[in-house]
């Protein structure tokens, strides 16, 4: 006689955009495995239960940041969480909020790369050193005064956990400010200006009302809160600077 | 392709403690903005004479306009405490190539607070 195997259930947003508009839940019981993340619960019900189950993965190790999911509703990625810290409670799996759903688990990406490049997030430079000048040398304590912000994985949990962005779709976004940051704050970089123009705009740094969710639930620890924070900080440096100029306006 | 937007429900802030904390805080600032009502008709009754003077601080000292004040003093504290908990996100200090740690910035600002606390209660009180 063999004891029956544990499972686990999970409870799977479903949408189908030729199904009439509306969602629903389906439930799945999976085995239980303890070494099992959530993304091998549902990459067997993909392989098992159910094939015509959406959504994105890729590397399986968190670096890639495509299996941002909403799971009990924290946005979290599902191959970074495992089932035991649930078990033996069901698991709720949603779709990152905030993005409109194109299918089951998977979401629009349009905004956030619109917004990505809208930030320049490479060196600006405004004249090319020649080729045969070298490369442009950094310092580990220039480096160090970015690399925090440079851990940034796209993965947009961010997005998912700020309510600013959910109530104010134009708002530019914790992972996009903060690789502006990064960039601003890079030794090899002549961009800042014409970031600016994005940043300090309306729906630029002071969109944000410092709810601090955005760090919480960042898996790569680049706190975009504090990104956004030192850049409100410097544009109010840059007002007061322009104001007290002689003849200066703010 | 049709996408699915599902809007914010009205009673967001209440999914997690992050959120109520947030939203916490924020209303303390309609206690201070009130708190400054009441102070700015302090200052109209003083410059109106000693009689309008005299009533203002008889209203001032019923129960309930008490209470307010005590309230309004919490939120003020929380608004402060937790500000300066968060200033180290802002401020960004090297020194020697390291960078100067969270919670000394934290005590910096907060010895900083007291200080000028103090101040104001000397030229309030001690005067």
């Amino acid at each position: 006689m063999t004891m029956a195997e544990p499972t686990v259930s999970l409870e799977i947003f479903r949408y189908q955009p030729d199904g009439g508009g509306t969602s629903t839940f389906q439930q799945y019981q999976v085995p239980y495995h303890e070494d099992w993340v959530v993304l091998d619960a549902i990459n067997y019900i993909k392989d098992h239960l159910d094939g015509t189950l959406a959504y994105r993965w890729s590397c399986r190790m968190g670096v890639c940041g495509s299996c941002g999911m909403m799971i009990n509703g924290i946005p979290k990625l599902s191959c970074a969480t495992f089932l035991k810290e649930y078990y033996p409670h069901p698991i709720r799996v949603e779709p990152l909020a905030n993005f409109p759903i194109e299918r089951d688990l998977v979401i629009a990406l349009d905004d956030f790369m619109k917004k990505l490049s809208r930030v320049q997030p490479w060196i600006v430079r405004t004249a090319e050193a020649p080729l045969g000048a070298g490369e442009y040398r950094q310092t580990p304590a220039e480096l160090d005064q970015y690399k925090q912000f440079s851990m940034c994985l796209n993965c947009m949990l961010c997005y998912a956990a700020c309510p600013m962005y959910g109530l104010k779709p134009l708002f530019l976004g914790p992972a996009a400010i903060a690789l502006a940051h990064r960039y601003n704050l890079d030794s090899r970089d002549e961009g800042r200006a014409s970031r600016q123009e994005v940043l300090d705009d309306e729906h630029g740094v002071w969109d944000c009302t410092l709810v601090g969710e955005c760090t919480t639930v960042c898996p790569a620890d680049v706190d975009p809160a504090a990104a956004i924070q030192q850049i409100k900080l410097s544009t109010a440096l840059d007002w007061i600077k322009r104001a007290l100029r002689p003849g200066g306006s703010a | 392709m049709k996408t699915l937007v599902r809007p914010m429900p009205m009673l967001w802030w209440l999914r997690s403690r992050a959120y109520v904390l947030f939203m916490l805080r924020e209303l303390t600032s309609v206690l201070i903005a009130a708190y400054l009502v009441v102070f700015l008709i302090f200052l109209q009754r003083i410059a109106a004479g000693p009689s309008s003077y005299g009533s203002y601080l008889h209203w001032l000292a019923h129960p309930a306009v008490l209470a307010f004040h005590l309230v309004a003093l919490a939120a003020a504290l929380y608004h402060s405490v937790t500000w300066l908990q968060l200033t180290p996100m802002t401020v960004v200090i090297r020194l020697r190539d390291r960078r100067v740690p969270a919670a000394t910035i934290v005590a910096a600002n907060v010895a900083a607070w007291v200080a000028v606390s103090i101040l104001i209660v000397w030229l309030v009180v001690g005067t």
